[in-house]
């Protein structure tokens, strides 16, 4: 019980949660709230909406009303709907997106670092050379290639996942390839190597833990970029279509002309829930990064009365 | 909390009025794991004119009282009681007064020289800049005479041409003129007192003795006070007039340092001061007339071996190792001194294959390094142990104890796994570690203990060469201690043959049978220990040896005296 409750307490953002206070506490809550928020609606998605994503109504553009909680757009789609089943695809492409990425920009990352040579070089200059494209080009490049116009729901769910990966990879990797070659130096590594352990030992026991640390923090950051680009795709045209499954940013796309007619609940509710999804992430990523650095965690003034007073003696310099 | 009417109290009869006057100083820090009491309880009073060392090991909290002289404990600590600098009380003035106070009436030299300068203002810029902070007298310091005031500075600290020095960067200076240029922005506006907070630490012995003339120096011709925050016996006995022991945040100790060296009354400074490796006592080779173990096989065998690393662009390759030639023979412990920058890592790593050799011969168990390739040197690693200097970064965070110690016998033996498991325990029990521990993991170990876990990683396959490059310099004195025995011990009963590198001769003169002396890449001496450590024939070794502090304030005494015949006379 007792190793089982420390574990629990050690998960990442549980650990964060019990260091926080003040406003920083808010802010991790309220990042917390949001994103449970947005995966709930995505899981109950079925239960919650009452039309499916892809029906289409007669009534276009009718204002909200009890058969239409939020209204429908010119297409005819139930915007309420929509939105909710908006969350489903976003998650998929998250996880999609930021797996493939994390799994290739990890390994890329230990064997540039470790091994060096020619290998870092090319894979390194590779890395800018993608780095340097303008994101959201590279992702239309990259989903035309993919998908060649056909739209069903996997094959836009991973034409849109696989283009955001292109450009996350270079960052996972990068990152890892930075820790990977400061842990390279380290004494432990050093002593592995002394001691004969062979390099994937080496990169496999000693060095891919301790260089992964970070990637939480880079992985909520990185989910609310995910989900903008791919909002970001879908408006350009690029993204998935909407006879195949819900996709807040194609909304936004066709509710642009909405807009200037008066028509108000085809754009704003798609919108506020890609504000409020990305706030969320954005906060749960931001204040477990604060927490995590001792410099900028706050903490409650010391010898007021707090609780448990531990008598431990305080290593200097 | 704090009581600013202090001061005026009269200091008894003739007394002067203390230049500092610490009155229960009490600091907690706020921790994720609760508050921590860093000082519990600490008074003291320095003199004008009077140096006074705080000694203790490391949680001792002398650290965290340095800096609270200065006011500058970070956000999370809290302080109660009195620190009072002529007339002003540090805890309770405002930001304001206390950056007044900073520089004029107090200031700091910090551990680490190369870091306490700003590497982008010349040195004349960051003496000056105290002065233009303070506007002494009220007036701004033009630039001409803050440029003068500056060089008076830099004159005062004896760094030679001072008029062309002012405008050079931190860079140019070495690791001593550097301490030199931080103590000259410390007294550039002339305070009562200063901190030096392990002042000498990251400098060699005999740049430490430099350093430590010129504290006494400036105390001498300015009656300037000096804290002086130390680890180092010998540095206490060298420079200071009075001590203040402290243990786990508290005063244990305080008496002058005659009395204190000659009788400690307290049974922690009794041990703190036995703990201290003195020269000359406990020899590994006391009475040895010639080289031990002659007749056996010889293990590393370096004909003027020669390393270098490869400059940037334009510059050439330094040499880090210049024509050096010895033999380690089984069971031997050779020791290997010189100060920083000699090259005495470089020849430890190149043995266990992390440096490659780039001229000469070494060969180590028959292997020429020459030829290193990392596949056919790997059957050769199991008889090769290493023992690293920082035992803290030598163990994977992520690994327990058992797992680090099992990894050479997971990777050369094919033992299974119950049996690797006895074997780590045996291992642990062997170098007076509990078996528990090897379910622990390395943060919840001490450094002590920590180093003897690498000790018995180190030897888990009973190699024939153990290489253990500073094993004990990250170490308190006391631990160093335990740890310099069990190593003693384990090397008696196992006989293997150790290459134990160090800057402290003390500690190497208790463990090597042959010692070595290294200055810049050449071997200038090698002998028998105990004949080297009595009877140095090289000058530099003459001037390392007799540049080492001894922990006896009267030998000390007599020491620095040599020392400053053999400077005068070169």
């Amino acid at each position: 019980m007792e190793t089982k409750k420390s574990l629990f307490s050690r998960l990442p953002i549980v650990a964060q949660l019990k260091k926080s206070m003040g406003l920083q506490r808010g802010m991790l809550i309220a990042g917390i709230v949001m994103t449970g928020l947005f995966l709930l609606t995505a899981a109950l998605a079925p239960l919650l909406s009452p039309y499916g994503p892809t029906q289409r109504f007669n009534e276009t553009q009718a204002p909200p009303s009890s058969a239409h909680l939020w209204g429908t757009t010119a297409g005819g789609y139930d915007v309420f709907s929509r939105t909710i089943w908006g969350t489903q695809t976003a998650v998929l492409v998250i996880v999609v997106a930021v797996a493939l990425s994390i799994f290739i920009g990890v390994i890329l990352g230990l064997l540039s670092g470790y091994i060096g040579g020619w290998l870092d070089r090319i894979l390194v200059v590779l890395a800018d050379a993608i780095y340097a494209f303008p994101t959201l080009l590279l992702a239309m490049v990259m989903s035309i290639a993919i998908s060649k116009g056909q739209s069903n729901l996997w094959s836009g769910i991973f034409s849109a996942a696989i283009s955001i990966t292109v450009v996350f990879i270079p960052q996972y990797f990068r990152v890892i390839r930075a820790e990977t070659i400061r842990l390279k130096a380290e004494p432990f590594v050093e002593s592995a190597i002394v001691v004969g352990a062979s390099s994937v030992r080496i990169m496999a026991r000693h060095i891919y833990k301790n260089a992964t640390r970070t990637l939480p923090l880079i992985f909520t950051l990185n989910a609310s970029e995910a989900i903008l680009t791919l909002a970001g795709l879908g408006f350009l045209g690029f993204g998935i279509e909407p006879s195949s499954a819900a996709e807040w940013g194609y909304d936004l796309n066709h509710a642009q002309s909405d807009a200037a007619s008066g028509i108000w609940w085809t754009g704003v509710f798609p919108g506020a829930a890609i504000v409020l999804t990305v706030l969320g992430l954005t906060l749960l990523g931001e204040s477990m990064n604060d927490l995590n650095d001792p410099r900028l965690r706050g903490r409650k003034r010391a010898g007021k009365k707090n609780g448990r007073k531990k008598n431990k003696e305080l290593v200097d310099a | 909390m704090s009581r600013s009417t202090h001061t005026a109290a009269p200091q008894g009869e003739a007394a002067p009025r203390p230049v500092l006057d610490v009155d229960n100083l009490k600091v907690t820090f706020a921790t994720d794991s609760g508050d921590v009491f860093a000082v519990k309880d600490v008074s003291f009073t320095v003199a004008p004119g009077e140096i006074v060392a705080i000694v203790g090991e490391s949680g001792s909290g002398k650290t965290v009282t340095a800096k609270t002289i200065l006011g500058l404990l970070p956000e999370t600590a809290q302080s109660s009681g009195a620190v009072v600098i002529s007339g002003n009380d540090v805890i309770s003035v405002s930001p304001h007064q206390l950056r007044q106070i900073r520089g004029r009436d107090v200031a700091m030299v910090f551990q680490e020289p190369s870091t306490a300068l700003n590497p982008v203002y010349t040195v004349g810029w960051q003496i000056a800049e105290g002065l233009r902070a303070h506007r002494p007298e009220g007036k701004r310091v033009g630039r001409k005479e803050a440029r003068g005031l500056a060089i008076d500075a830099l004159r005062k600290v004896g760094i030679p041409e001072p008029e062309k020095r002012v405008d050079y960067y931190p860079h140019q200076f070495s690791g001593g003129q550097k301490q030199r240029v931080v103590i000259a922005a410390a007294l550039a506006l002339n305070p009562g007192l200063i901190v030096a907070d392990e002042p000498t630490t990251a400098l060699d012995v005999t740049v430490q003795a430099e350093i430590l003339e010129l504290l006494r120096d400036l105390r001498d011709q300015y009656g300037t006070s000096i804290v002086l925050i130390t680890h180092n016996m010998g540095v206490v006995a060298d420079l200071a007039d009075r001590v203040v022991v402290m243990f786990q945040g508290d005063v244990v100790e305080e008496a002058s340092s005659e009395v204190l060296f000659a009788a400690p009354r307290e049974e922690y400074t009794q041990k703190l001061l036995a703990a201290v490796p003195h020269l000359g006592r406990n020899s590994a080779s006391a009475g040895f007339t010639e080289r031990a173990f002659q007749d056996k096989e010889v293990l590393v065998r370096a004909t003027d071996l020669e390393i270098e690393y490869p400059g940037r662009l334009g510059s050439p390759a330094f040499r880090a190792v210049d024509k050096v030639s010895f033999t380690i023979s089984a069971g031997e412990v050779f020791g290997l001194v010189g100060e920083s920058g000699s090259g005495k890592t470089t020849i430890g790593r190149a043995i266990a294959g992390l440096n490659r050799t780039t001229g000469g011969s070494l060969q180590v168990l028959g292997y020429e390094m020459r030829d290193y390739k990392e596949r056919t040197f790997r059957p050769y690693r199991k008889d090769i142990g290493f023992v690293f200097q920082d035992p803290a970064a030598s163990f994977n965070p992520h690994l327990t104890i058992g797992e680090c110690v099992a990894e050479p016998l997971l990777i050369h033996t094919d033992m299974p796994r119950p049996a690797v498991t006895k074997k780590v325990e045996e291992l642990l029990e062997s170098v007076q570690l509990p078996r528990a521990y090897a379910k622990r993991f390395p943060h919840e170990l001490s450094g002590g203990q920590r180093q003897r876990a690498s000790l018995a990683r180190g030897l888990a396959l009973k190699p024939k060469l153990l290489i253990a490059d500073e094993p004990t310099s990250a170490l308190d004195v006391s631990v160093q201690a335990k740890v310099l025995e069990l190593f003693r011990d384990i090397q008696a009963e196992l006989g293997f043959a150790a290459l134990f590198i160090s800057h402290d001769l003390a500690v190497v003169d208790i463990l090597a049978e042959w010692v070595g002396v290294l200055l810049k890449g050449k071997m200038v001496e090698q002998g028998i220990g105990s004949q080297i450590m009595g009877d140095p024939q090289d000058i530099y070794t003459k001037r390392l040896l007799a540049s080492l502090p001894v922990p006896n304030p009267a030998e000390q005494a007599e020491r620095r005296a040599v020392h400053q015949a053999l400077l005068a006379a070169k």
